[in-house]
């Protein structure tokens, strides 16, 4: 593939879309020249057909669901339906201003408020909020109402939040953002938590537990009602990170549990776009103790019909978390999407999410790669160690990564849960066929044959991708972080 | 089953190669009495036909007519391009550019959008994005507390010309840290900030010092009084700025003797569907001395093994992937698509395009409120230099005014009694280069009718 | 195996303390802790003049795929940093006993010197650190 200049250096002066702006200049001469900018930005000066050529071929050289199987572990990769997306962006709902009242937006509030309904449902929670705007923040949402919850009972002396050792990185970057310390506990052989550690952890600083269930090595914690009242019982409360959701939809929820607060990636479970990195969408669902506590705006139903709920009807709140109402037409998506699946649906998903990737394992054990927890049924997702392959043939799990974009499957997330060597961590999806899936058990095989001829070749890859391996740590030494014009 | 692919045979082969007999044996794992709650509250599931039917019947409901709104949100014209190409597939359904050979495409775009939007700034270097500007704003205030490290105070000034919505997300965010936000009084009578007020805080600690511009009434601020204030006093300066308007107004980079520190605020100007609130980007830019504390991705242009020139998120290790509890913030994902949006607007447009759309938003203002004042009842409350939107004052109260018009379909305007209760009167009016003579006629038919009654 | 000279002391976070004449200690990351991070993009130093509580986290360097702090090995106060790393973090990884030095302590109390391992203990620490 040839290289795609940067669309500066496409741009000859003088030149821009013209049907795109004002046919004239109007007066700007009533602002004082004190605040008027006296250089005109440094932006790409093309034409239409040029912006439209550059960012399509630009798009080229992605990856992405639509082109390529995409087992990225944790991060649920299935068919985006394009449905949720022209439906999401009917006129109507994009010309609809954020403040426009709640009477002209009736449509929309009524999508939302279903929404939340089905979200509560699904997930066993007393309420939903949709207002976060990420996973990431919907973490933040969760433990910040946690912490609202201690000091509105006067509970201040709880400054510990748990943590297995096995987590997402965002859990205890979020916990030291809502101000606690973070309590590792660690992963027992069998993949549950650590009973016996987390007893001696549990104690009057505990403010809650963060959990993923299934669990970030990709089975079910079998023992999480024991967790729950251990947990209940010693004042904490138990927090739902929702990122592997879609393994239980509708086979089990949260809220039977014992979790009292939870978000949802909508953009993994729910299917909304990834987009090359957001928007997502981190709704969060909460039991009967952090009700008082949902971040606002929550969309309300009355007789008068919906409207946004703010601090006037829920005065405990942990506050807003955007200057409007979250990513509401990523939310529209979603409402698409819950409302094709139905209640028969959703089960469905955690049903072939499940198969898919018990299959998948037991075809990659079966040509002789090693599962991590064999004696484990799989989740939705499931490891493989490619440990010995590193030993004895010297290829790492990351030379395996980028052999497999050669071949034309995006990598599965590797090197995480950080505690096991050289590993894998594959999630298949729901939406792929049994024959998507052979294919990557073959690509697989072959590289590890490729590895037994000439490990070099495998360890130079990829070499059919738009670049090959790049050099990071000039990247992170000589920063270049934009085009620094004809002098650059 | 949607988007389910498998058949019978499918199964029944995928069940014997795991040797168990039934899908539902693969969750034995789960505690049986957690197992299969059935979902009555969840309707069954619809086709793609039906719920077509269902969106495009509660769209046309929602349809408005001219919108006289800003507060933070702007209706501008976007071409058909951007959202066209926005949506292929490559860019909609990837992930996060973690395998950079194979996410080229996305890493270019965005080192494109941050050059874009640093030459915009005229500031060093740019992030990838955060979600919008509320949390942009937070996400300013926590950067500058890690950068300015003679500060050991943690006290924030600002002013009460700052968006109130990003200052209520920037509390829910930031203030479980022990950060102080202390408010900075606007002069009642311009509607900015008197230089002079800032002398109340000579010599104190102060992390870092809000400058937005425009402000929240749409007022130009004395961005370099205010920030030069901050040079001399060791404080960081955070800009809160309309992308929109730098194309004309100086940009932060220029600011008094020595520029801003970091800028940020909302990208939904930069072709973005107003879409009830959402999904918007924040953006964020800083000095390069401050790189390594700015939150969020980055993408560095390097070389590959054969020396060509390509892309890859750079400065991961401050992130919380890697860096887990001590990370600059938990953010991870970004508002990809929405950059990718903006970069397209920002191509099209140009500096020239974009400095025409500026100054007509401009002059339609002020010849909308012009107009607006020349009604009875109706006066500026704060007069001097602005932007694209104004503030007007009206006899009455203007929040039964704003809900009379927009039963008229016409959105007058943003009550700003909502934040204020002095300020129970005043309008925030906005004409973007969208409102033609004709949604001018109708606002000043409507509001001049609504006034003509009795208050 | 990685280079332990004998005339420096140990922290089992890794870090090397070299008494100088002046009554300040010199600081540093050790051989085998460079070897295991890799290539430095960046160093982050301590502000002069500040003081540091033994164990606490002053400085961090950085990898690309890593970030570690520093920990101070003795409580004192931080007369001096290499500004050097600023442009060249690289000299941790080729030179970490010399020109890749950190930061120079003020000693609150000498004796806590005494805490650290010599480089025969060292040694055997990474060692069993390396099987475990």
């Amino acid at each position: 593939m040839t290289q795609e200049e940067l669309i500066f250096d496409l741009g000859r002066t003088g030149r821009y879309a013209r049907a795109q702006a004002p046919a004239t200049t109007a007066g700007l001469s009533d602002i004082p020249d004190a605040f008027r900018r006296k250089r005109r930005a440094t932006l790409p000066e093309v034409s239409e057909l040029q912006v439209v050529r550059h960012y399509t071929r630009l798009s080229q050289k992605n990856f992405s669901i639509d082109t390529h199987f995409y087992p990225l572990g944790s991060c649920t990769m299935k068919y985006n339906p394009r449905a949720c997306n022209s439906l999401a962006m009917l006129p109507g709902f994009l010309d609809r201003h954020p403040h426009a009242p709640d009477s002209t937006g009736q449509g929309f509030l009524a999508c939302l408020w279903e929404l939340q309904e089905m979200l509560a449902e699904v997930t066993g929670m007393r309420s939903v909020s949709l207002a976060p705007m990420a996973g990431a923040q919907g973490e933040f949402t969760g433990v910040a109402m946690i912490r609202a919850y201690h000091v509105a009972r006067g509970d201040t002396e709880r400054t510990e939040i748990l943590v297995p050792d096995a987590a997402h990185g965002t859990n205890p970057a979020t916990a030291v953002m809502c101000g606690y310390k973070v309590r590792e506990i660690p992963t027992a052989a069998d993949g549950d938590v650590d009973m016996e550690a987390l007893q001696e952890a549990v104690g009057p600083q505990t403010a809650g537990i963060m959990l993923t269930n299934p669990s970030t090595v990709g089975v079910f914690e079998r023992r999480i009602q024991e967790i729950a009242a251990l947990v209940h019982d010693a004042g904490g409360l138990l927090y739902y990170d929702g990122a592997n959701l879609n393994a239980i939809l509708g086979k089990a929820r949260p809220g039977d549990m014992g979790f009292d607060v939870i978000h949802i990636n909508l953009h993994k479970t729910f299917s909304t776009p990834h987009g090359g990195g957001g928007p997502g969408a981190g709704a969060v669902g909460v039991g009967e103790r952090l009700l008082p506590h949902i971040p606002v705006p929550q969309v309300g139903h009355d007789d008068n019909g919906y409207h946004w709920r703010g601090e006037d009807e829920i005065p405990q709140t942990i506050g807003r978390l955007s200057a409007f109402m979250g990513n509401a037409g990523v939310l529209l998506r979603a409402y698409v999407y819950a409302r094709m699946l139905g209640s028969n649906g959703m089960v469905r998903v955690a049903e072939f999410a499940t198969l898919n990737a018990n299959y998948l394992m037991s075809r990659l054990r079966a040509e002789g790669f090693q599962v991590w927890l064999p004696e484990r049924r799989a989740s939705h997702e499931f490891i493989v160690s490619l440990k010995s392959e590193a030993k004895e043939l010297g290829v790492t799990a990351g030379d395996f990564a980028k052999r497999l974009l050669d071949l034309g499957y995006h990598a599965p997330t590797a090197y995480f849960p950080l505690l096991v060597p050289e590993c894998f961590l594959i999630e298949p999806t729901e939406t792929e066929t049994r024959d998507d899936l052979e294919g990557f058990v073959q690509a697989m095989v072959t590289i590890r044959e490729e590895a037994r001829q000439d490990k070099d070749f495998v360890k130079g890859a990829p070499y059919n991708m738009p670049v090959r391996r790049l050099d990071e740590v000039k990247a992170a030494k000589e920063l270049d972080l934009k085009w620094q014009g004809d002098a650059g | 089953m949607p988007f389910i692919p498998h058949t019978d045979e499918d199964i029944r082969h995928m069940l014997a190669e795991i040797g168990v007999d039934s899908v539902n044996a693969l969750f034995d794992e789960i505690p049986e009495d957690l197992r299969d709650p059935g979902l009555p509250r969840v309707p069954a599931g619809v086709s793609e036909m039906e719920i077509t039917r269902v969106m495009n019947e509660r769209a046309t409901g929602d349809t408005l007519g001219p919108c006289f709104v800003g507060a933070g949100a702007y209706r501008h014209h976007v071409p058909a391009a951007v959202w066209e190409v926005t949506t292929r597939g490559e860019y909609y359904s990837a992930y996060t550019p973690y395998q950079a050979e194979a996410s080229q495409g996305t890493l270019q775009l965005i080192y494109e959008y941050q050059s874009m939007m640093a030459g915009l700034m005229a500031m060093d270097a740019s992030n990838a994005s955060l979600y919008d500007g509320g949390s942009a704003m937070a996400e300013a205030v926590l950067m500058a507390v890690r950068a300015n490290r003679k500060s050991k105070s943690g006290r924030i000034l600002v002013p009460d010309t700052a968006n109130p919505l990003y200052c209520d997300a920037t509390r829910t965010i930031v203030s479980n840290q022990g950060l102080v936000l202390e408010s900075v009084p606007s002069d009642p009578s311009t509607g900015v900030v008197d230089p002079a007020t800032l002398k109340k805080w000579d010599g104190e600690d102060i992390a870092a010092l809000v400058v937005p511009q425009p402000n929240w009434f749409g007022r130009l601020e004395d961005a370099a009084a205010l920030t030069d204030w901050a040079r001399r006093n060791g404080a960081l300066v955070i800009a809160v700025v309309n992308p929109t308007a730098m194309a004309v107004i100086t940009p932060p980079g220029e600011w008094g003797e020595q520029g801003a520190d970091i800028a940020c605020g909302e990208g939904q100007p930069l072709g973005i569907p107003l879409s009830s609130g959402g999904p918007y980007f924040g953006f964020m830019c800083c000095r390069k001395a401050y790189v390594r504390q700015m939150p969020g991705r980055i993408v560095g242009r390097t070389v590959d093994l054969e020396g060509r020139t390509g892309y890859t998120l750079t400065l991961q290790a401050r992130e919380q992937h890697i860096r887990r509890s001590k990370a600059t913030s938990n953010i991870c994902t970004n508002q990809g698509l929405m950059v990718t949006a903006a970069t397209m607007y920002l191509a099209l447009l140009g500096a020239e395009g974009l400095e025409r759309v500026a100054a007509q938003c401009h002059d339609t203002t002020r010849r909308l409120t012009e107009r607006l004042t020349g009604i009875d009842g109706v006066s500026l409350r704060f007069d001097g230099p602005y932007f694209h939107e104004r503030v007007i004052e009206l006899d009455r109260p203007a929040e039964p005014v704003f809900h009379q018009l927009a039963a008229q379909g016409v959105l007058a305007g943003y009550p700003l009694g909502r934040h204020d209760k002095r300020l129970a009167n005043a309008l925030l009016v906005c004409a973007t280069e969208t409102v033609t003579e004709a949604d001018m006629d109708r606002y000043v038919d409507a509001l001049g009718q609504a006034l003509a009654r009795a208050a | 195996m990685s280079n332990v000279p004998s005339d420096l002391k140990y922290a089992s976070s890794h870090e090397w303390v070299r008494q100088e004449d002046d009554g300040t200690v010199t600081v540093g990351i050790s051989d085998h802790a460079q070897d295991s991070l890799g290539d430095l993009v960046f160093v982050e130093t301590p502000e002069i003049d500040g003081t540091v509580e033994a164990g606490e986290a002053c400085a961090v360097v950085e990898s690309v795929k890593a970030a570690s702090d520093v920990y101070a090995p003795v409580a004192g106060t931080i007369v001096d940093t290499n500004s050097q790393l600023q442009d060249a973090p690289e000299l941790v990884n080729t030179d970490p006993y010399g020109e890749g030095w950190i930061m120079r302590i003020r000693v609150d109390d000498p004796d806590a010197l005494e805490e650290l391992m010599d480089a025969d203990d060292y040694e055997h620490f990474i060692a069993e650190e390396d099987e475990g």
